[in-house]
């Protein structure tokens, strides 16, 4: 199990904004990206998770693998915790949801509609869902936004977890998760020659 | 698929799901038509099928931008995108719930508003047929223009003049089918190209809008 990305270059809104981008990820490790703001983190990963095509390069990953967790987590409000979850849980094949609701402190909220959650149970949710996916690569997009000091412990130690059992995980992120993971600096390889991008999307359809 | 099936039916039954609000819609329409048309029985009678015809496809497409737009503002969409269950087949069940929600009541109510429009007799019969076979019709074509506009914010309006065109057929074949009915000519051939309409979309419409559900979720 590993991500091999080769010469990657994405686009935004038709704009190159990253290019040659080259790193792997060996099952087990967990990748840091940085980088500022606009830089095409976002951009990036969700290439990898195959919600956009890429300019060139190439992206290697074995089939149906990638959970990617972003900004908004997909959390039906009238919904409870319990139906998200199962949801998600039935959608990827898995069934018990309850080691998901144990690691991020869920359990006394299973029963509450998720309208009724405030911003970092919310998140606390939709990272949950990550390990009811049981897939093997993980790509978040800023995962500790709106946690506490203690949401994050719980976060890291589910990473921790994870990479022990042998996945792996590529994330973007500003804070400390105190990891012991490689940080990849994204900044230079900012796009110099915006390129016309029309064929890449041909491709993707 | 299964999963996907009753969360959506779970929504909308649920607070602020919108299901009864086609039905609503289509007992308002057919309340108020006699008022607007006059007590004149005859002529009641006469428009009562189109008059039904129009108002479930109105009802319909009252309901049409719930179908993904909510998926999309919540992430929901980027996070199936990823998952095992191909867009294909997404797409087909979200046409399905909102049938389910929205198509099958019309299709069910319309035999006692057509009371209120005074539908000859022989009618109720074709109608609940022609209404039973158009209305998936409505539902898949309505999910195809969702995905279309599913990254507009208030996409609503370009969403009924996109499918708007796209209902015709399935209203002459179904309004045809059903004003026959009413005067007792047979109505073998309008429900048969009803019935090819709907297996003409639901066979192919599935991939059309899958395939720019993917270029609008990039």
């Amino acid at each position: 199990m590993h991500l091999a990305v080769q010469d990657l270059g994405v686009a935004r809104g038709g704009i190159a904004v990253l290019e040659g981008l080259t790193f792997r990820v060996e099952a087990g490790t967990a990748l840091i990206l940085r980088g500022p703001n606009g830089i095409g983190k976002t951009t990036l990963l969700r290439a990898i998770a195959g919600l956009q095509p890429s300019l060139n390069g190439s992206i290697d990953t074995p089939e149906d693998s990638i959970a990617y967790a972003a900004h908004s987590d997909g959390i039906k409000q009238a919904l409870t915790v319990r139906e998200n979850l199962e949801f998600w849980a039935a959608v990827f094949g898995t069934g018990d949801i309850n080691g998901a609701l144990d690691a991020f402190a869920l359990q006394p909220l299973a029963l509450r509609p998720a309208g009724a959650l405030s911003a970092g149970q919310k998140r606390r949710l939709g990272l949950a869902r990550l390990l009811v996916s049981a897939r093997p690569i993980w790509v978040l997009d800023e995962p500790t936004v709106s946690l506490d000091v203690d949401a994050v412990a719980m976060f890291a130690a589910a990473i921790c977890a994870h990479l022990e059992a042998g996945g792996l995980a590529l994330i973007a992120t500003h804070i400390d998760l105190g990891l012991d993971a490689d940080i990849l600096d994204v900044a230079p390889f900012k796009a110099r020659v915006p390129i016309s991008v029309d064929d890449a999307m041909e491709g993707f359809l | 698929m299964k999963a996907l099936l009753i969360r959506d039916l779970r929504l909308a039954i649920r607070a602020g799901g919108g299901f009864g609000l086609g039905l609503a819609f289509f007992l308002i329409v057919t309340v108020l038509v006699p008022f607007g048309v006059g007590p004149q029985s005859e002529l009641l009678s006469e428009i009562a099928p189109g008059i039904l015809w129009l108002g479930a496809l109105l009802a319909c497409l009252l309901s049409l931008d719930r179908i993904l737009a909510l998926d999309w503002e919540d992430g929901t969409l980027d996070l199936l995108a990823c998952a095992p269950l191909p867009m294909e087949a997404a797409v087909s069940i979200k046409a399905l719930a909102h049938w389910l929600t929205t198509g099958l009541p019309l299709v069910i109510a319309a035999p006692f508003f057509a009371l209120l429009l005074n539908l000859p007799s022989a009618g109720y019969v074709p109608l609940v047929l022609s209404l039973l076979l158009g209305t998936p019709a409505l539902s898949v074509i309505g999910t195809f223009g969702a995905a279309i506009t599913v990254g507009i914010k208030r996409g609503g309006l370009l969403l009924s003049l996109l499918v708007l065109p796209l209902y015709v057929p399935t209203l002459i074949y179904g309004a045809e089918a059903a004003r026959r009915g009413a005067q007792g000519l047979e109505t073998s051939t309008p429900l048969f190209m009803l019935a090819g309409i709907t297996s003409g979309v639901i066979a192919l419409l599935p991939f059309a809008s899958a395939a720019v559900l993917r270029v609008n979720i990039r």
